[in-house]
């Protein structure tokens, strides 16, 4: 493997990600926004809520039929709480960031890797990497691993600024860090890894077929649905992430992710590529 | 004796229907400086794609540097420059940044990269502005960068696409001045594609006419010339008095084909050089004054539209 010519096109592609704003702000914006500003808001407002007060009574008596139908591990945990606020605080931040900080490695992967080929064709730049000396392997995957990495590195770091916000705004009323467990190491280490991989494999797949960034965000952007899904799931009191439905999730997403990859690897083409310029 | 830098046997590359490499077979010398000339769409640039195995061949041998660039392109592109007919470079990086890339790309020894960007920008005159983003460069500048682009991993064969497109005619005369040093003085190769026939006369040691995918013609200008039965032109020199005698004295000859005035001599159009002893000797017998029957040299603007022309005869044959 051409190890040195693979990290050029990785870091190439990565530092314009850097140097491109329409692709950066997007890129920040979102996961502050999801990560940092809204648990920052919602640990604020519980932090100053009142457990006795009007809202929280009829907030809890709405959600009676969801409290009710929890599985028993997350039941038990509730159980050890004071009062409902420390109960409503544990699952907003338990049960429905989780596929949030799923949805971003791959909205982050699937966007820098809609860049890829599609991108490099719309700048015009392609046919000259085409001409590079490495193998269609090579260049294939290293169109791979950029987007990866960035899509992991704002999984785990927006789930720090994420763990650290909330522990900063709840400390006081719950008094621990309760977003750090089992489930939520299975969730970073395992999970965001192949919800990453899954976004970038679809995309790199699409963008070497298409022409523009935009065809290839429009078609492989729908590789989000699954985690939708999940956050729907959630949401709705469906599916419940344990630290076995991490596993079993991470798993399908890896299969899905390296199936992908191996895919796109071996059906991959320079002459296929060059020949639509 | 060496091996040939570019050999092609029968090769043909097909897109779905269209034909745009049609059992090409050409040879080219180590340190040749070669022409490929050819229309919009001869398949030219299929064929430095195949050369660089970039697009496989559906039939037929290549071999570049020896290699096959079906089976071992990175080797083959590691040892080649390619200026693609579009610049190709990143506009959102600065020129310095473009090249580092390719240098690293092209496997530059990381200790020499510094030296041989600074020294490849020097020579194309982008130094002092090697920090700007090249989205800012004229069309020139963009070209030089991207022909200071191919020449960064000194290669061993240069494909060229229309290197001159876009350069001001000092830039243009600095890359054909560039374009000799390095076949005749470090013994690179050259592979010229160019619509610039001047340019290809001047600065090619053969060249290859391409016509609908096929190999029209394939040698010197002046071996062409002769092999393609090019109209010769002369000029004729007779005594001032005697030129409308003289006119008429010839243009009875089957091999001349057409005179006309230019200035004080005549400008005669033959068929072949053999018709000018016939046409000297039917003046002597007229007893006309003859001071000089000068060829004029064929330019390779004239092969090649005599070939274009023959290639349109062949294709509006039954």
């Amino acid at each position: 493997m051409n190890w040195r010519a693979m990290r050029t096109i990785i870091r190439k592609d990565l530092k314009v990600v850097r140097q491109t704003r329409a692709v950066l702000i997007p890129l920040i914006i979102v996961p502050v926004l999801i990560l940092v500003l809204m648990p920052g808001i919602g640990g604020a407002l519980l932090a100053t809520a009142d457990p006795d007060s009007e809202v929280i009574r009829d907030f809890r008596r709405e959600s009676a039929a969801f409290f009710d139908h929890l599985p028993a591990p997350i039941s038990e945990r509730l159980a050890q709480y004071d009062d409902e606020v420390q109960r409503i605080t544990y699952i907003l931040f338990n049960l429905f960031f989780p596929p949030m900080v799923l949805l971003l490695p791959t909205m982050v992967a699937n966007v820098i890797a809609a860049d890829s080929f599609a991108g490099e064709k719309e700048r015009k730049t392609l046919e000259a990497l085409l001409y590079a000396p490495t193998t269609d392997r090579e260049l294939y995957l290293a169109k791979l691993i950029g987007p990866w990495l960035a899509g992991v590195a704002v999984g785990w770091l927006g789930y720090l600024a994420f763990a650290i916000v909330v522990t900063l705004t709840t400390l006081s009323f719950m008094g621990s860090v309760f977003v750090l467990d089992a489930t939520w190491l299975l969730l970073i280490f395992w999970v965001v890894p192949a919800a990453s991989g899954l976004g970038l494999g679809a995309m790199v797949l699409v963008s070497s077929r298409v022409n523009t960034f935009q065809e290839a965000y429009q078609l492989g952007g729908m590789i989000v649905l699954p985690i939708l899904l999940l956050l729907f799931g959630q949401l709705g009191g469906v599916v419940y992430f344990s630290p076995l439905l991490a596993l079993a999730v991470g798993a399908v997403l890896w299969a899905l992710a390296l199936g992908l990859v191996v895919y796109g690897a071996r059906s991959f083409r320079r002459g296929a590529l060059i020949a639509r310029l | 004796m060496a091996s040939p830098a570019i050999h092609l046997q029968e090769v043909t590359r097909r897109f779905g229907a269209i034909t745009a490499v049609d059992k090409l077979s050409l040879t080219v010398e180590a340190g040749e400086v070669f022409g490929f000339l050819g229309h919009n769409g001869a398949g030219k640039t299929t064929t430095i794609r195949l050369l660089n195995g970039v697009l496989a061949a559906d039939s037929g041998v290549i071999r570049v540097l020896g290699l096959d660039p079906g089976a071992q392109g990175p080797q083959v592109r590691a040892r080649s420059g390619v200026l693609t007919e579009t610049p190709s470079l990143d506009e959102r990086l600065t020129a310095i940044d473009n090249l580092i890339y390719y240098a690293d790309l092209y496997g530059v020894p990381p200790g020499q990269v510094g030296q041989r960007t600074a020294a490849v920008l020097e020579r194309f005159e982008l130094a002092d502005r090697a920090g700007e983003k090249v989205g800012g460069y004229s069309k020139g500048m963009k070209q030089r960068l991207a022909l200071a682009r191919a020449f960064l991993h000194e290669p061993e064969i240069l494909f060229l696409d229309e290197p001159t497109a876009g350069l001001d005619p000092v830039a243009a005369q600095e890359v054909g001045r560039m374009i000799r040093h390095l076949s005749r003085d470090e013994g690179r190769t050259v592979f010229l594609c160019t619509h610039n026939l001047v340019e290809a006369q001047r600065l090619c040691d053969r060249v290859a006419v391409m016509e609908h995918g096929r190999l029209a013609a394939v040698g010197t200008p002046r071996a062409l010339a002769r092999e393609i039965g090019a109209e010769m032109r002369y000029t004729l020199e007779v005594a001032a008095d005697q030129r409308e005698a003289a006119r008429h004295e010839i243009a009875l000859l089957p091999a001349v084909k057409h005179v006309e005035t230019a200035d004080a001599d005549l400008t005669l159009t033959l068929s072949d050089r053999e018709a000018a002893p016939e046409v000297l000797a039917r003046l002597l017998a007229a007893n006309l004054r003859v001071y000089a029957l000068t060829p004029h040299e064929t330019s390779l603007e004239d092969i090649y539209m005599a070939l274009h022309r023959q290639g349109q005869e062949r294709e509006q044959m039954p």
